[in-house]
C-alpha cells in the first residue's frame, strides 16, 4: 500500500467562472502518523483545500486521492473516513453538549456499546463531562473548540481536518487542543491542521505553505527555517524605547524583518547581508547584536518577501498631538452584572498619552465587556471611566468623539463597497468637503485599498477587511484608539503591518488600548492588564509580570508561560480561600 | 435500525429539540396563527354594516319624513339628518360620512302626484369604491322597498314578478366564514415555506451545514430530516387553528376530518417543497425570508382567492394562479368548512397539490447536491 495517506496531483480550483484560481496546480503528498500544518496568508487557499479534501467541492482540474479514494466520485465512502472541524466548529449552539455529541455519533453510525465507549472517552478526554447538559452556545471559546474536536473524533477518523481551530482561542486552550490532537495521532491517522499561528506550524512534523493558491513549500518546518539560518539576530542590552529601536532597525537596508521580543528586538537580515553595526539603531551604549537560532516565522516572512518595513505612512500623515503624558483613559471600579452573573468586577487602570495598554485574558474572562463599557456601548453597573477627560456617563458624545474604535467582529457595512464604507464613516465622524475627500484618498493609499475599491466589504479577504476596519476607525485622527482583537485570524505579514501603524501612531501621541491573543503582540505593549474571571488579576509592564513568576525552574519565562503561571497562581489563591 | 433510518431519526430528533428551544419558531408556528385568526375573525370584515350616510331633507312633507324613517330603519345605514346640505358635505369631505342622499324641496308634492317623478340625489365617496357601490345599491334598495310599500298601502299595487333570493352555504353572507379558511392556508404557507427556508439558511450561516455535509449522511436524509419535523409542526398549527376557528368564531365545519387532513397535508408538502427549493439557492436568512415572502406568502394572500376573487382577475393573472398551491387549498377548505365533502371537487385539487409537491421535490433534489457549490 502507498505510504501516503493523501496524494494531491496538479490540483486546481476556481469558485466561479472568470474568478481567479483559488488553488493553482497544487501537488503534494501527506503522510499518516503525523500532524501536517497548513499555513499561509489570508486567501491563500487553505480552507478551499480542506473543503476539497472532504469532497464538498469538486476539483476544477487535477486529482485528489485520500487513502486511495478519489474525492471526485467516491466522496461518500471518503466521508466515512474523515473527521472535519470547520471554522465555526460546526456546533449546534441551541443543543446541549451531550446532544451535539450524540447527533454526530448517529450521523457517523457509531452505535451500541461502541457509542457508549466513544462518548465516555471523548467527554473525559475533553474535560467536558461536567458540562454535558450545557447548551453549546453557552460554552467559552476554548470549550466550544474542544466540543467541535470531540464531534469530529466521534468515529475515530483516518483523516482529521481542522480548519483554524485556534482562531480567537486563548493560549491555555490552544495548548490543550494541541496536546489532545497529539495524543490521538497514531500510525494510521493523518491530521491536517490549518493555522495562522506559526508557533503551532513549527510544532508540526511537516507543513504545506500556500500563498495565492500556490504551494510555496512542503516539508518539515526545519527545512524551511534553514533558509534564514545565520540571518537572525537579537539586539540585546537596549536602553530606551524598544519600539523605536525596532522602527529604526527596520529602516536599515540590510534588515528585512523585525519584531519586539521581550526586552530585545529580533531582526532578520536580507539574504547575503552582513550584520550591521548597532549604532544606527540608537539602542544605547550597551546594545549589541547576538546571533540567535532561526524560527519558522522568520523563514515564513522571508519566503513571502519580507516584512512591511518600519515606517507607518498612516502615522507620517498625522500631525503630532500636543500635550504631556497625562492620563487620557481612566477606569475606576468598573463592574458589570448581567442578572446574577458578574461579568466584570472592580476593574481599574489608567493609560497615559502615547502609551499602549494591552488587555489579555482567556475567552469569556470579561475583556470585551470591559471594552464595551470603556466605549460607552454598555452601561457599567458600578464604577465609571473617562476618555480624554470626559466622563462616559456624563458626556458620552464628547468622550466618544475622542475615540477610534475597531470592534472584534466585522462591523462595517458588508453590502457597501470599500470606498462607500470609507465615505460613510468619514461622514459619521463629521468630516466634510475637501477634508473628507482628502482623508478618504489618504486611507486608500496608506492601506493599499485601490484594487478593492469597488468590491463590497463582505467579499474582501480577511486581511483587507481588517485594514478597512482600521482605516475607518482612524480616519478622523482620534487621540485615543480602542482595538478589540484587531489581528485575530490575520496572517503574520498583515499583523506586522498593523503593529507598524500602531507603533507609529503612538509615536505621534495617540493612546492605544488593545486586546489580543497573540503573545508576541502583547510584547509591544507598554503595560498589560491580565483579566480573568471578571477581575484584573495582574497589571504591569511585560517584563515586570515575567519577573513576578520567574523561579528557579523557570528563570526566563516567555510571556505565554507567564500568562499561564499567573492564571494558575490566582486559581490556587482563590481555591485556598474557598 | 439500519444506518439510514438512524441518521434520519437523529436529524429529526435534533430538529425537534431546536424547535422547542427556539422561541421564534414556536412563535411562528403557534402564536402567529392565533394572531392571524383573531385579526381575520374580529378585525377584518368585508361586510357593509352601518355605513354612515348623510340625509339632507329640504322638504317638510309627510312623504319625505317617511322615507327618512325608512333609511333610519335600514341595518346598512347609520344616518345623520340635516336641513342644509353644506355641513353634510363638509363631513363627507372629512371622511366621516360615506355618502349623501338629498331629498329636494318638492319631493313630497311630486311623490304624492300620480304620473310624476320625484328625483332623489345619491352622492357616494368614490375614493373607496367598494363602499361607494354599497351606498348606491343599498340606497336604491331602501327607496325601492319604501315605494313598493307605499303602493301596496295605497292599494295601487299592480302585482308582477318578485325576487325571492336565498343564499346557500353562508346564509348571513358572513365574510368571516369565507376568510377564516383562507387564513388557515396563509398560516400553513408561512410555516411550510418561510420557516423551512429560514431554518436551512440558518444552518448555512452558522456553518453547521458544512459540518453535516462532511459526515456520511446522504442528501435525501438531510432533506427528510427537515421535511418531517416541519410537516408535523404545520399540521399541529393547522389543527389548533381549526379548533380555534370552530369553537371561538363559530365557523361551521360541514366536511370530515379526513378531507381536512388530506387537503392540508397535500398542501403542506407543496409548501415544504417550495421552502426547501428556496433554501437550496438562498444561503442567508435575509434572502431566504424575502424569497419565501415573495414567492410563498404574498401569492397565497393575493392570488389564492382568499380575499380577491380569482374569477374577476385579468386572464394572465388568472392563469398564474394555477401554479399557486394555496389556490387549491383555499377552495378545498372553503368547501370542507361551508359545504361538506364534495369529493368530486376536493380530490382533483388534492391531486394537483400532490403533483406540484412532487415537481418541487424533484427540482430540489436535482438542485441540492452534497456540495458547497
Amino acid at each position: 500500500m502507498d505510504a501516503s495517506a493523501l496524494v494531491i496531483e496538479n490540483l486546481s480550483y476556481r469558485y466561479d467562472k472568470g474568478a481567479p484560481l483559488a488553488l493553482d496546480g497544487l501537488s503534494a503528498l501527506i503522510r499518516p502518523g503525523i500532524v501536517t500544518g497548513l499555513v499561509g496568508p489570508d486567501g491563500a487557499g487553505k480552507t478551499t483545500l480542506l473543503r476539497l479534501l472532504t469532497g464538498l467541492l469538486r476539483p476544477t482540474a487535477g486529482s485528489l486521492r485520500v487513502f486511495g479514494l478519489d474525492t471526485r466520485d467516491q466522496a461518500e465512502k471518503l466521508q466515512r473516513l474523515i473527521g472535519y472541524m470547520p471554522q465555526k466548529f460546526g456546533l449546534y449552539e441551541d443543543l446541549s453538549v451531550g446532544q451535539n455529541l450524540r447527533l454526530y455519533a448517529d450521523l457517523h453510525d457509531v452505535t451500541g456499546a461502541e457509542r457508549q465507549r466513544a462518548l465516555a472517552r471523548l467527554l473525559a478526554f475533553t474535560g467536558l463531562e461536567p458540562f454535558q447538559d450545557r447548551l453549546a452556545g453557552r460554552l467559552s471559546g476554548g470549550m466550544k473548540q474542544k466540543l467541535g474536536l470531540a464531534c469530529a473524533l466521534i468515529r475515530k477518523p483516518r483523516l482529521l481536518l481542522l480548519d483554524e481551530p485556534s482562531v480567537g482561542v486563548d493560549p491555555v486552550s490552544r495548548r490543550e487542543l494541541w496536546r489532545m490532537v497529539g495524543e490521538l495521532v497514531d500510525a494510521e491517522t493523518a491530521v491536517i491542521w490549518s493555522t495562522a499561528y506559526l508557533d503551532e506550524a513549527e510544532r508540526c512534523r511537516e507543513v504545506l505553505l500556500l500563498d495565492g493558491g500556490r504551494l510555496l513549500f512542503s516539508g518539515p518546518p526545519g527545512t524551511l527555517t534553514e533558509r534564514v539560518a545565520g540571518r537572525c539576530f537579537q539586539v540585546r542590552g537596549i536602553s530606551g524605547d524598544r519600539r523605536r529601536v525596532l522602527a529604526r532597525a527596520l529602516q536599515q537596508a540590510e534588515v528585512q524583518d523585525g519584531i519586539v521580543q521581550g526586552r530585545d528586538v529580533r531582526i532578520v537580515l536580507r539574504s547575503g547581508q552582513a550584520p550591521p553595526a548597532p549604532e544606527p539603531f540608537a539602542a544605547g551604549a550597551e546594545a549589541r547584536l547576538v546571533p540567535v537560532p532561526p524560527r519558522f516565522e522568520d523563514a515564513y516572512v522571508d519566503i513571502l518577501g519580507g516584512g512591511p518595513g518600519g515606517v507607518s505612512a498612516l502615522a507620517e500623515a498625522m500631525r503630532p498631538l500636543p500635550g504631556e503624558r497625562e492620563a487620557t483613559v481612566e477606569a475606576a471600579g468598573l463592574s458589570k452584572r448581567f442578572g446574577d452573573f458578574t461579568a466584570v468586577s472592580g476593574i481599574g487602570f489608567s493609560i497615559r498619552r502615547g502609551e499602549i495598554f494591552g488587555l489579555l485574558g482567556p475567552n469569556g474572562a470579561g475583556k470585551s465587556t470591559t471594552f464595551k463599557m470603556l466605549c460607552g456601548l454598555l452601561r457599567p453597573s458600578a464604577g465609571g471611566s473617562r476618555v480624554g477627560g470626559f466622563d462616559l456617563r456624563a458626556a458620552p458624545g464628547k468622550a466618544r468623539s475622542h475615540l477610534g474604535y475597531m470592534a472584534q467582529k466585522f462591523s462595517l457595512y458588508g453590502d457597501l463597497s470599500t470606498r462607500q464604507n470609507l465615505e460613510f464613516f468619514a461622514g459619521v465622524y463629521g468630516l466634510a468637503g475637501a477634508r473628507r475627500k482628502e482623508s478618504v484618498t489618504r486611507m486608500i493609499e496608506i492601506f493599499g485599498l485601490t484594487p478593492h475599491l469597488k468590491a463590497s466589504a463582505r467579499e474582501l479577504p480577511l486581511g483587507f477587511k481588517q485594514r478597512l476596519a482600521l482605516a475607518c476607525a482612524v480616519m478622523h485622527e482620534p487621540p485615543v484608539l480602542f482595538l478589540d482583537e484587531p489581528t485575530s485570524g490575520v496572517d503574520p505579514l498583515t499583523r506586522r503591518e498593523f503593529w507598524t501603524h500602531i507603533n507609529g501612531l503612538v509615536e505621534r501621541g495617540v493612546t492605544v488600548l488593545v486586546t489580543t491573543h497573540f503573545m508576541d503582540e502583547a510584547e509591544y505593549c507598554d503595560r498589560l492588564g491580565l483579566i480573568y474571571r471578571g477581575r484584573m488579576i495582574a497589571c504591569g509592564a511585560p517584563d515586570d509580570l515575567k519577573a513576578q513568576v520567574a523561579s528557579a525552574a523557570l528563570p526566563d519565562p516567555t510571556l505565554e508561560e507567564t500568562f499561564i503561571a499567573l492564571l494558575r497562581q490566582w486559581d490556587e489563591g482563590e481555591g485556598a480561600k474557598a | 435500525m439500519n444506518g439510514r433510518s438512524r441518521r434520519m431519526a437523529a436529524l429529526i430528533g435534533k430538529e425537534f429539540v431546536q424547535i422547542l428551544r427556539d422561541p421564534s419558531s414556536l412563535l411562528i408556528a403557534f402564536v402567529l396563527p392565533v394572531i392571524l385568526l383573531f385579526l381575520y375573525g374580529f378585525g377584518v370584515s368585508l361586510d357593509a354594516r352601518e355605513i354612515r350616510l348623510g340625509v339632507a331633507v329640504r322638504d317638510a312633507g309627510e312623504e319625505a319624513a317617511d322615507l327618512v324613517a325608512a333609511f333610519r330603519a335600514s341595518p346598512y345605514f347609520r344616518i345623520e339628518v340635516a336641513r342644509d346640505i353644506r355641513p353634510l358635505e363638509a363631513e363627507l369631505m372629512a371622511g366621516r360620512l360615506r355618502g349623501l342622499v338629498v331629498i329636494p324641496g318638492d319631493f313630497s308634492r311630486r311623490a304624492g302626484r300620480a304620473g310624476d317623478f320625484a328625483p332623489l340625489q345619491v352622492i357616494a365617496d368614490g375614493s373607496e369604491t367598494n363602499t361607494a357601490n354599497y351606498v348606491q345599491n343599498y340606497a336604491q334598495g331602501v327607496v325601492r322597498d319604501w315605494w313598493n310599500r307605499r303602493l301596496q298601502e295605497s292599494g295601487r299595487s299592480f302585482g308582477g314578478p318578485e325576487l325571492a333570493p336565498r343564499i346557500w352555504f353562508n346564509p348571513e353572507l358572513e365574510s368571516r366564514n369565507s376568510l377564516l379558511p383562507g387564513a388557515l392556508a396563509i398560516i400553513m404557507a408561512i410555516i411550510g415555506t418561510l420557516l423551512t427556508a429560514l431554518v436551512v439558511a440558518r444552518e448555512w450561516e452558522r456553518g453547521t451545514m458544512e459540518a453535516l455535509m462532511a459526515t456520511p449522511v446522504a442528501i435525501t436524509e438531510l432533506l427528510v430530516g427537515k421535511l418531517f419535523p416541519y410537516f408535523v409542526l404545520g399540521m399541529l398549527a393547522m389543527l389548533i387553528s381549526v379548533a380555534i376557528s370552530v369553537t371561538l368564531f363559530a365557523l361551521p365545519f360541514r366536511g370530515s376530518v379526513a378531507a381536512l387532513l388530506l387537503s392540508s397535508g397535500a398542501f403542506l408538502l407543496a409548501a415544504l417543497g417550495q421552502g426547501l427549493l428556496i433554501s437550496s439557492a438562498a444561503k442567508n436568512q435575509f434572502l431566504a425570508a424575502m424569497a419565501a415572502l415573495v414567492t410563498g406568502f404574498l401569492p397565497a394572500f393575493l392570488l389564492s382567492g382568499f380575499i380577491f376573487e380569482i374569477a374577476s382577475m385579468p386572464p394572465a393573472v388568472r392563469a398564474l394562479t394555477h401554479v399557486i398551491p394555496a389556490r387549491y387549498l383555499v377552495t378545498n377548505l372553503q368547501t370542507i368548512f361551508l359545504v361538506g365533502d364534495v369529493w368530486s371537487l376536493l380530490l382533483p385539487n388534492v391531486g394537483i397539490l400532490l403533483l406540484l409537491a412532487a415537481l418541487l421535490f424533484l427540482l430540489t433534489a436535482g438542485k441540492t447536491v452534497k456540495r458547497l457549490r
